[in-house]
């Protein structure tokens, strides 16, 4: 098991490197360099920049050296913990990432977790009472849940909030807390505000984690094991959560691959909508103003996470089943 | 009485037995009344997809600043107990508080329409002009807004229409190029296996753990600003397909492995038959309805990515109409409280991809020969 994880976590740099490249071509390929934005952006401002300036910039982002060198600069600055400067805010990239990181962290975290809260009870649920009404109704739930973009469910929400209640529902906290320091008010705030975006952004993944549920645990409920528990006269609930619920957990544990990655790469969308502090709409401006070295701080970021997601996942799979563990 | 549904049923068990694969399927198909109600709406929309302008009411890029906001007009087919279709006016009052302008319905002015009437005039699939529309207003320099106009006074509902044409495609051509690179590669790694094999399925991990949404919003960002509509199209396609095919391919890995082993095509390799003989005739055939299930719950996904990306600003660009580029006017939510209608592009997006899984879970369930 050690060895397995110490081998997957040897994967991890490797893969960086991979991605830091393909990223570096990406953010490179539109045209003009970042000097070239940053002086603009500093004439439309009115203030302006002494040539020698620009030289000593160039030299120091290595502008006028062929891609792979700058390249190199770049990954040189990276493992120095300097993720360059923005553009747009005229401050160092690596504190505009760190002051959003934790909440992106917390909001694909938070949705994760009520994700599986919902999915898996309405899953055992829906496979308990086959065909139902409140089968029918969770059926019908799931296939709009899934059909819905999160755009346009953030969308909806914030209207009817907006247009029938008169609140708003953007943000995670309420003003008063805004700016104001760690307390446990503002924690509390947070987790009350929190929960409506997590909704938002894990309501496709809810739907399709309860239809796998549903659908695993219907196979093992037909199987003899448990009709021999049932003839014994065991207790329905426990017979049911005691052992099939069990078996029917490994597939859906190996969702977690896919699943928490795309919850990062999703909140960006929601987090954009919702106007919620987040990397996702800071790496949207970065694109736009085409504010290279930040956006490609915040991709690197997200390629991280989500490895990082994937390999939780694997090593998650491997601890509850015991065939993978020996596999390997 | 006895004897004849003997016959019968043995009848339908030799038509059974005789029948194609394919007949098969469709019957199976057919016993999915929500499949088919899907597929016969996918088919309308795709008919709007070929004809926009027909179903358009006027030009998608008309504007008019003094007509925006319109809410949405609805069609009234009866007038005193006569069939006679018509549309309630709209008389705009300006609010001397807020100088904003007001519509509300006039009840006495009936806008007539007719169906199957002259409007402006469009090519037909670019050969030859016609005016023929399907709703038309009675008098031509009225202008009739079923689904309400923008903040520039642009008719949503002649939009939607050019809209689907954009989206529906991006979906299809997406995936069709998927379906390319996921057949080709996939039966690659499958059927020849070794150092190809693991090339493939290093290159399937690597795409399939990349942060989706970012990288391509990345890509689309640093696309040429001066491409044309068309160009920007196929690079969102292209960028799309990207990360889709991987699924198919793995999928198709496995299959050719599986089938690699099987008697049949070692039947087939000692009969002589050429290696893409083998593929193509022998191997593709027993899982293509496999691929078509697979590839139709494909679609929906990449309509609900190609609406994200142009939603966010970074896919389809104006002018080019897309069901995200028309949600973009929706991101307001000052907006929004003041002209709701303009949501209504999101709930066509949410009914054809519902009607593209529905369909799909048919296929899935149709193409598997162990279903019920």
């Amino acid at each position: 098991m050690t060895r397995y994880i110490f081998k997957r976590l040897l994967l991890l740099p490797l893969l960086m490197v991979v991605y830091s490249f393909v990223i570096f071509v990406i953010i490179q390929a539109p045209p003009g360099d970042f000097l070239t934005a940053y002086v603009a952006t500093l004439a439309s401002s009115g203030s302006s920049i002494s040539a020698e300036q620009i030289e000593a910039l160039r030299q120091q982002y290595g502008l006028d050296q062929p891609m792979i060198v700058q390249y190199g600069l770049w990954m040189k600055h990276l493992l120095g913990g300097d993720f360059g400067l923005s553009l747009e805010y005229q401050r160092p990239n690596a504190d505009l990432i760190g002051e959003q990181l934790g909440l992106t962290v917390a909001l694909a975290l938070f949705s994760f977790v009520l994700t599986w809260a919902i999915a898996v009870p309405a899953g055992i649920y829906s496979a308990t009472h086959p065909r139902s009404l409140g089968d029918h109704v969770l059926t019908v739930v799931n296939y709009v849940g899934v059909a819905t973009p999160n755009f346009m469910l953030a969308l909806v929400l914030m209207w009817v909030a907006f247009a029938y209640f008169d609140i708003s529902v953007t943000g995670l906290y309420s003003p008063e807390f805004v700016d104001a320091p760690w307390s446990l008010a503002r924690v509390w705030d947070l987790l009350g505000h929190i929960w409506l975006p997590a909704l938002v952004l894990g309501i496709a993944g809810t739907a399709r984690l309860s239809r796998i549920m549903r659908a695993n645990l219907l196979d093992e409920l037909n199987k003899p094991y448990v009709v021999t528990a049932r003839a014994k006269g065991m207790k329905e609930w426990r017979l049911v959560l005691r052992y099939p619920v069990r078996l029917a957990f490994n597939p859906l544990v190996s969702t977690i691959g896919w699943y928490l990655p795309a919850l990062f790469s999703g909140s960006l969308i929601v987090a954009t909508v919702m106007n919620l502090p987040n990397i996702g709409p800071l790496l949207l401006r970065a694109l736009v103003n085409q504010d290279m070295y930040l956006a490609g701080g915040i991709l690197l970021i997200y390629s991280f996470l989500t490895v990082l997601g994937t390999l939780l996942s694997d090593i998650a799979l491997a601890l509850i089943d015991p065939r993978i563990r020996v596999e390997n | 009485m006895a004897t004849t549904t003997t016959t019968a049923g043995a009848e339908a068990e030799d038509r059974i037995a005789v029948a194609s694969n394919w007949r098969l399927v469709w019957w199976r198909f057919r016993r999915h009344h929500l499949a088919m109600f899907s597929a016969g709406l996918l088919i309308c929309l795709y008919i709007v997809v070929l004809l926009p302008d027909f179903f358009s009411t006027q030009d998608p890029e008309r504007t008019d600043a003094r007509q925006a906001f319109i809410p949405v007009q609805m069609v009234h087919f009866f007038d005193d107990g006569k069939l006679s279709p018509w549309v309630p006016a709209i008389v705009g009052k300006r609010n001397p508080v807020t100088l904003r302008m007001e519509w509300a319905a006039d009840p006495q002015r009936k806008v007539r329409i007719r169906f199957f009437a002259p409007g402006y005039t469009w090519r037909v699939l670019g050969l030859f002009e016609t005016n023929l529309h399907l709703i038309a207003p009675d008098d031509s320099s009225v202008r009739i807004f079923l689904l309400g106009s923008d903040r520039l006074g642009r008719d949503q509902w002649s939009r939607i229409m050019h809209g689907t044409q954009t989206s529906m495609t991006v979906g299809l051509v997406a995936v069709a190029l998927s379906v390319i690179l996921g057949v080709v590669l996939g039966g690659l790694s499958g059927y020849v296996g070794g150092k190809t094999d693991t090339v493939i399925q290093r290159l399937i991990e690597l795409l399939q753990s990349v942060p989706t949404i970012p990288i391509w919003l990345a890509l689309s960002a640093a696309l040429p600003r001066d491409w044309t509509p068309i160009q920007i199209f196929f690079a969102i396609t292209v960028i799309l397909s990207l990360v889709g095919w991987t699924t198919l391919g793995r999928e198709v890995r496995g299959r050719f492995l599986a089938l690699r082993e099987e008697d049949f095509v070692l039947a087939a390799r000692l009969a002589g038959c050429s290696r893409m003989r083998i593929i193509l005739r022998h191997m593709v055939p027993t899982f293509v309805s496999h691929i078509i299930a697979t590839s139709s719950l494909a679609i929906p996904v990449m309509i609900i990515n190609e609406t994200s990306l142009s939603f966010l600003g970074l896919g389809i660009r104006p002018p080019a109409i897309s069901w995200g580029v028309l949600l973009q006017e929706a991101q307001n939510i000052q907006t929004l409280a003041l002209a709701p209608w303009l949501l209504i592009p999101g709930l066509v997006v949410i009914v054809s991809v519902l009607a593209f899984n529905l369909v799909g879970d048919g296929l899935r369930d149709a193409a598997d020969p162990y279903s019920n």
